[in-house]
């Protein structure tokens, strides 16, 4: 069954947990900047929004890499960067449209979320369930899909 | 069906891999007329640095992933369409008949008018072999010139950076990446080159490349001077490889001439990539943008109408990323902005960082950007969207570094949209 991180911003508190836990199991350190997940803040509604990669099916990450360095895990369904093959060309930094791949100038390759391969640091931080890791059908990453999604003109008919 | 694909790039790879997947039976052959494995262009700077061996630019890394997928990969030149008769003529004689056509056929660096271009020792940087040859020449030390500053140009500049030459720049325009970036971000680029030790000179031509002592060159520079070279490489231009398609009947201008579902004036020939003269999303014009992103999108979408879908295209927004020695910088759709539209610039020059947008009512429509490598793919996803930015776009005058929050901020539930406030 896939699962998904469901996103629900008007839990979250902005205490940044979810960053910390990110960096740390992506990069080995407590570093905001490194995280692949990030929370913004709006101040003037008291509000904060998680924001990461919603492994969409689209993958216009993947489409645009020239070297074959993100693939699709066949158990988690998260697009992964392959470190080893990325030559950090950066196209798919500008291909995406919701701005959730970052390039990484320490490492030299893109970094996005992977999903933790299954087991995501940023839901299990999290102290007030504004990220879950959930069934996809069920998640509200359907919405939050729907809504990055909405706006982009298919390619159709 | 018989599918066949002219051109084994990016374009090529993708529509023979998309025409596998939504038909399995038909044949599906690619000719491609270079000898190694399908590679990427764009890896080529990563080669060079010894980032990846030649292996590291191939489009696919599986070496049965052509034959697993029964695409057939034939290596050679099409040097002829009879679209009459739907047959194309090999460079080895033989022909193949097709049903449906794609010409994904690149583009090739165009040779400025200069005296001297044909001694050894000039190079582009295009192909692999390319590649190769400047490997052999560009040793730490050795004299460097390199012939245009725009794109390609810049990217190839940072890998002769790593590679330890003595690098002069030399472009005839007033600034760096002139087509990608205005004055100000281009100026910062190279003011950011010149700091590491490139020596960039801009409003500059070159007027003849001369055989030096030694099997060194000489370049003759228009103010004057002349500059030592060990190797040249030019990277002054590309233009459309539709030189093979005169009398086809096929409709060129810069490129093959496509509607909206890419498909040329004859009903079963498509076009995809650097070769096709495709819609632009911002423009609605139809031009060649020759970037890697456009090439993937022609190639499935191409591909698709191929097998009957009936697929409109709606433009793909012109974008850029570079990275000159560390300094990274970007540009998206109409970045100059337009007639009667509103901009908003952010300049910290002392620091290398630049942010300017451009706005069509409360839409954005173009982007540039300098020093700025976090989320920068919402710049292309607020243009592709044309969303409605409402009061963000007032915040994001006041402060364009908040694109993040102007896009969450429309798309989300928050504040109006959550109907709290
Ligand atoms: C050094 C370098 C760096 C680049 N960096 C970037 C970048 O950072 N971002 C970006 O967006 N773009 C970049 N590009 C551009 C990008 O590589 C091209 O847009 C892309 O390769 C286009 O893909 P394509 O499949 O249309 O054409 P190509 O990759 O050119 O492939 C076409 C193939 O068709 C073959 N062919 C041509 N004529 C015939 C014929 N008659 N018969 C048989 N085969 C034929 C060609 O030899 C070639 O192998 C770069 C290019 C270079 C050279």
């Amino acid at each position: 069954m896939l699962r998904s991180l469901q996103i629900e911003p008007e839990k979250c508190t902005g205490c940044l947990q979810c960053e910390m836990a990110c960096s740390y199991q992506a990069e080995g350190v407590f570093n905001p900047s490194k995280s692949r997940i990030k929370i913004f803040a709006f101040h003037h509604e008291g509000r904060f929004v998680p924001y990461t990669c919603t492994q969409c099916t689209e993958a216009w990450c993947m489409h645009a890499c020239p070297v074959e360095a993100i693939v699709i895990n066949q158990v988690t369904g998260a697009k992964e960067v392959v470190e080893d093959i990325c030559v950090g060309c950066k196209v798919c930094t500008i291909a995406c449209p919701f701005g959730t791949v970052n390039y990484n100038q320490d490492t030299a390759v893109v970094q996005k979320c992977d999903l933790c391969g299954g087991d995501p640091e940023c839901a299990k931080a999290c102290p007030t369930q504004a990220i879950t890791y959930v069934a996809s059908e069920q998640g509200g990453i359907n919405r939050m899909r729907a809504h990055a999604a909405e706006n982009l003109p298919q390619d159709n008919a | 069906m018989k599918h066949v694909i002219i051109g084994a790039g990016p374009s090529g790879v993708i529509a023979a891999e998309t025409l596998r997947k939504l038909d399995s039976t038909s044949s599906v052959i690619m000719v491609g007329d270079e000898s190694e494995e399908p590679y990427s262009r764009m890896a080529l700077p990563y080669y060079l640095t010894n980032k990846i061996e030649e292996s590291g630019t191939y489009l696919r890394k599986d070496a049965d992933h052509y034959s697993d997928k029964k695409i057939d990969v034939i290596r050679d030149r099409v040097s002829k369409i009879d679209t009459k008769a739907k047959s194309l003529k090999l460079d080895n004689h033989s022909a193949i008949d097709y049903d449906k056509l794609l010409i994904a056929t690149g583009s090739h660096p165009v040779s400025p008018p200069i005296d001297g271009m044909e001694l050894p020792g000039i190079h582009s940087c295009w192909t692999l072999e390319d590649g190769r040859n400047i490997i052999k020449r560009a040793k730490p030390g050795a004299n460097v010139v390199l012939m245009g500053a725009g794109f390609i140009g810049c990217i190839i500049l940072e890998a002769l950076a790593l590679r330890k030459v003595n690098l002069t720049v030399i472009e005839m325009d007033d600034r760096m990446v002139p087509r990608m970036m205005d004055q100000n971000a281009g100026n910062l680029i190279r003011g950011w080159c010149q700091n590491k030790g490139v020596n960039v000179l801009t409003s500059t031509r070159v007027d003849a490349i001369e055989k030096a002592n030694g099997g060194a060159l000489k370049v003759r520079l228009n103010n004057g001077d002349a500059l030592d070279a060990d190797l040249v490489i030019s990277a002054t231009g590309v233009a459309a490889n539709i030189q093979f398609l005169a009398g086809s009947g096929l409709k060129t201008d810069f490129g093959v001439l496509v509607n909206d579902r890419l498909q040329s004036n004859m009903p079963d020939i498509y076009a995809a990539g650097d070769v096709c003269q495709g819609k632009d999303f911002s423009t609605g014009q139809y031009t060649v943008q020759a970037i890697q992103p456009t090439a993937a999108d022609h190639g499935r979408i191409a591909a698709m109408n191929m097998t009957g879908k009936n697929m409109l295209h709606q433009g793909c927004v012109n974008m850029n990323v570079l990275d000159t020695m560390g300094l990274i910088s970007s540009s998206y759709g109409l970045w100059m902005g337009v007639d009667g539209g509103e901009s908003v610039k952010r300049c910290d020059n002392d620091r290398y960082r630049y942010l300017s947008l451009q706005f069509e009512d409360d839409i954005l429509i173009g982007a540039q950007s300098l020093g700025l490598t976090q989320h920068v793919g919402v710049l292309h996803g607020l243009i592709r969207t044309k969303l409605k930015l409402g009061k963000w776009k007032d915040n994001l005058l006041k402060d364009p570094t908040r694109i993040m929050e102007a896009y969450l901020g429309t798309t989300q539930a928050i504040g109006h949209n959550a109907g709290i406030i």
